[in-house]
């Protein structure tokens, strides 16, 4: 592989556009980190922390009213903001490919399975509709579908929500991108369901060497699965670094909060902590430090400006005061 | 899917009986039915015999189902007027309304549907406003009146077409417009909304972000999800555009059922009413029941209900 | 919805809330006027609606050729001023609107919230005769009923409740159902209220918005059907005037080009369903965007 990582953000910003242009809500703010080839990238936070803007703003498919207003974004080298509709829409699905939350809603209930999943093939691949289907069959088969030569022709009703997660992922590997990004993939699946998704997911990344982006809340599961994380609040990242490193030394006070008020298996007497307050309205952030009205160990400045990226460590940064 | 059917089948039945039991109910309620089931200027015996003939003695559970079973043999009474069995009258008028609705139907759909797509897709740009527009005059403009205008204007002021009668294509242009404008606004409506919301879910969503190209998208993902509640609507209203038509048949003097009702209420000729009811209730009930059968093939999600 | 924005009005930015209003504010002023009109038609009509000068037949609107300021806007077939009659008319078909609309309304409501709420054999029956009355396209029910029981304005009154309470009926149905699972609901039922204690105090109320919001949009439609029923001769009968009626005796004036007496009671008409519509439309989004199915 060409030196040099295979996804870049520089300090990207994505705001919603109110309706009369009176009120923006920064939904992504100042947003950067590098993603090598092959490496797992947690991003964790709460909801509307932009975790979800911040993957559509990668592959540029923004509602409307949204915009991305500054930064950089590099795909293996290219500028991706200089893309016209047309290259984007080569690039998504074949080389950058994205898994949503809700299995159920995202395959079209009136088409076939194989439809659904021969389609980016026939498009990206302009693979014949024979040669296509036998792909989606045998990519069924990846995915530990049983039977996969009669469920092609089975419609997503039909189907357990497991089935059509694994389906919802055959779709996004089916013409082998480099960067899949996965939005809270299992958090619409039961419990039981959950480890096995997840197995598959790094099985499906170690064979293939592909580049993950795990969007979720659950940080066991970025333990579980990544090598870096990224923790967002408020449409910034407040720290990021290797897993390993910030699970044993959070450095910002929301990662070690965040930390703390995960239930440990064993310690059966002890309160839950929660963390005080709300999280704050993206459209009207308080000045300084975002966190600050929560922050047990807010200090003067903090109130005033806001915390630039701090280096703590072999790339674990953490934008907070006291790491200054 | 057999017990869908099944269970279709059933509901139309029940309603097709509740349906005949209202009518019959709203004739006798009056007290004596005499007065509308015979000729203006009949004499006194002929209302005995009347009487006798439709058993007014006796119970109502037994006339209704008398009733009941001359309706179903096809029995409809007689028309004072033409003095012929009223079903036949209304089958030999029906296919002139039905062509009517069928024109109208084309024309309501050819506009609505691909307005209502544009208007979805550019939604709050130019055509969606010039749609909102269009809508609500549409489904404001009372039909009747939108036949008499377009009399006006086109035979009246320009005399390009006849103002009324049929039998040349020129017959059928007014009376269709007239009668599909409602509807188009009304399809195009309903079009726009089904497909703003089909182009807001989540499956729209994955397309795009499989890469596929947006007229893919749009033609092959939305369009036929947004599609079926449209269709089911127009199927529904192809019926009820035979039934609604009285006054633009009126107004037009096309040949068909709508024209025959407005000729029983003008003329006194109470048969005539009474069939006309029965017979376009049944028409509705039968229609929705194809469309709901027709549903099941196209959606299946319907076909392997439990 | 964007038809504030043809809306002719230049309000200042900060007052963004008002303006969203102006997609109220114009059917409202409109129906106020009309109401107006109906309210004190003796006063404002300039001539008596029933009778005419036969002398003075099919003249023109004032700003024509041949017409005069004695009749602003001319005169019908019979010689009757064609602006008290509209005016008249307004008050004909207000009336009839209105009253059609609360009896529907009433009716509609009380055997929705049965329907929805005591379930079993009453829903059941309910729901086939709400079914079946529904398949009946409105307008030929409304003859076959103006046929048997002779027209006048009160009968059409009744027949238009008639025909159109099943519209109120299934909706409200609907939003009883989801209303009997809410917890306020179920406290009432621990807590030993009788049945009909539940539907007149709990449900009642909160169905009330839906009603109106069908009572706003049912307007247009009820009118249009009164107006076709007396175009048709079934409905108000003559010499009182309605807009439908004067649409009937326009069409014998129309060949001839007289085509006021077409197009000024069709404007009214259409003007009051327009209101009507943007009004229920507005009221929908406002009082429970869950009614968008309607």
């Amino acid at each position: 592989m060409t030196g040099g990582p295979l996804l870049e953000l520089d300090g990207l910003s994505t705001h919603y556009v109110g309706a009369r242009g009176t009120r923006i809500t920064r939904a992504v703010e100042d947003v950067s980190f590098t993603l090598d080839a092959g490496e797992t990238l947690g991003i964790v936070g709460e909801s509307g922390s932009g975790k979800t803007t911040l993957a559509l703003s990668i592959l540029r498919l923004l509602p409307p009213g949204a915009r991305i207003v500054s930064g950089a974004l590099r795909f293996e080298g290219e500028d991706l903001l200089a893309k016209s509709p047309r290259e984007m829409q080569h690039i998504r699905g074949k080389r950058i490919a994205m898994i949503l939350q809700d299995p159920m809603a995202s395959l079209n209930p009136l088409f076939t399975v194989g439809d659904q999943v021969a389609e980016p093939i026939r498009v990206h691949e302009h693979a014949s509709r024979r040669s296509a289907w036998a792909q989606a069959r045998n990519l069924l088969g990846s995915v530990h579908i049983a039977a996969p030569e009669r469920r092609v022709g089975e419609y997503p009703h039909q189907l357990s929500g497991g089935m059509r997660q694994r389906i919802v992922g055959a779709i996004a590997i089916s013409c082998e991108p480099r960067l899949l990004i996965a939005d809270e993939p299992t958090t619409s699946l039961d419990v039981t369901i959950q480890a096995q998704y997840l197995h598959l997911l790094s099985e499906i990344q170690r064979e293939r060497g592909l580049a993950l982006i795990f969007i979720t809340h659950n940080l066991g599961i970025v333990a579980r699965m990544c090598d870096m994380v990224a923790v967002m609040y408020a449409g910034r990242i407040v720290e990021s670094g290797p897993v390993r490193r910030i699970f044993d030394a959070p450095a910002h006070p929301y990662t070690r909060a965040l930390l703390e008020s995960i239930p440990r298996f064993g310690e059966a007497d002890v309160r839950l902590t929660a963390i005080d307050g709300q999280p704050p309205d993206p459209a009207a952030l308080p000045a300084g430090c975002a966190f600050q009205p929560r922050c047990v160990k807010a200090i003067d400045r903090c109130r005033v400006e806001r915390p630039p990226r701090f280096v703590v460590g072999a790339k674990h940064g953490a934008a907070c005061w006291l790491c200054g | 899917m057999k017990r869908f059917v099944l269970k279709r089948l059933g509901y139309a039945v029940i309603s097709l009986f509740l349906l005949s039991a209202t009518i019959f109910f709203f004739v006798r309620v009056t007290g004596d039915p005499t007065t509308l089931l015979v000729e203006p200027g009949a004499s006194r015996d002929d209302i005995e015999a009347l009487r006798a003939q439709l058993g007014l003695d006796r119970s109502l559970l037994i006339q209704y189902v008398s009733f009941l079973s001359s309706a179903v043999r096809g029995d409809f009474g007689h028309s004072f007027y033409y003095r012929t069995p009223v079903l036949e009258l209304y089958l030999s008028r029906l296919p002139n309304s039905l062509f009517l609705a069928v024109v109208a139907m084309t024309f309501s759909l050819v506009i609505g549907i691909p307005s209502g797509i544009l208007a979805a897709v550019r939604v709050n740009g130019f055509w969606d406003g010039a749609g909102k527009m269009f809508t609500l005059l549409g489904l404001s403009m009372p039909q009747f009146w939108v036949g008499l205008l377009m009399i006006l204007f086109f035979s009246v002021y320009l005399g390009w077409l006849p103002s009324s009668g049929s039998g040349t294509p020129w017959h059928v242009l007014m009376p269709a417009f007239a009668l599909g404008w409602y509807f188009a606004a009304a399809h195009m409506r309903l079009t726009r909304s089904s497909m703003l919301e089909v182009l807001g879910s989540e499956y729209v969503k994955l397309a795009r972000l499989k890469g596929l190209p947006e007229a893919l998208v749009i033609a092959k993902h939305a369009f036929k999800n947004a599609l079926i509640p449209v269709l089911t609507l127009a199927g529904i209203n192809l019926v009820t555009m035979v039934n609604v038509a009285v006054v633009v048949e009126t107004v037009f003097a096309w040949p068909g059922v709508g024209r025959l009702l407005y000729e029983g209420i003008a003329f006194r000729d109470f048969p005539i009413v009474q069939a006309n009811v029965l017979l376009g209730g049944t028409m509705i009930v039968v229609v929705s029941l194809v469309v709901d059968l027709l549903y099941a093939v196209i959606d299946p999600r319907i076909r392997y209900e439990r | 919805m964007s038809i504030s924005r043809a809306a002719v009005l230049t309000l200042p930015w900060r007052l963004t809330s008002v303006r969203i209003e102006a997609q109220a504010l114009i059917p409202i002023v409109i129906l106020t006027v009309l109401m107006l009109t109906a309210i004190f038609a003796d006063v404002i009509a300039p001539y008596n609606p029933e009778i005419g000068t036969l002398g003075d037949r099919f003249q023109p609107p004032a700003w024509l050729t041949g017409g005069s300021t004695a009749h602003l806007l001319g005169t019908d077939h019979l010689g009757r001023d064609v602006l008290s009659r509209l005016i008249f008319g307004a008050r004909v078909s207000m009336v009839v609107g209105f009253m059609a609309v609360i009896f529907a309304g009433v009716v509609g409501t009380v055997l929705g919230v049965l329907s929805g709420y005591l379930g079993g054999w009453v829903d059941q029956l309910i729901m086939r005769l709400t079914d079946t009355w529904l398949a009946l396209p409105g307008l030929t029910f409304a003859i076959f009923l103006a046929a048997i029981v002779g027209p006048s304005m009160w009968n059409i009154v009744i027949i238009l409740a008639l025909v159109f309470w099943t519209r109120y009926a299934r909706v409200i149905r609907g939003e009883v159902l989801s209303l009997r699972e809410r917890d306020f609901v179920r406290l009432a039922i621990v807590a030993g209220c009788s049945k009909r204690t539940i539907m007149r105090r709990h449900i009642l109320p909160n169905v009330l918005n839906s009603a109106i919001v069908i009572a706003t949009l049912m307007l247009g439609i009820v009118i249009v059907t009164e107006a076709s029923l007396s175009f048709l001769g079934v409905g108000v009968p003559p010499p009182k005037p309605a807009w439908g009626l004067m649409l009937a005796d326009g069409k014998k004036g129309m060949m001839a080009g007289y085509w006021w007496l077409t197009v000024l009671p069709g404007t009214c008409i259409a003007l009051l369903v327009l209101s009507s519509n943007l009004l229920g439309d507005w009221l929908r989004v406002k009082l429970d965007p869950q009614l968008r199915q309607l």
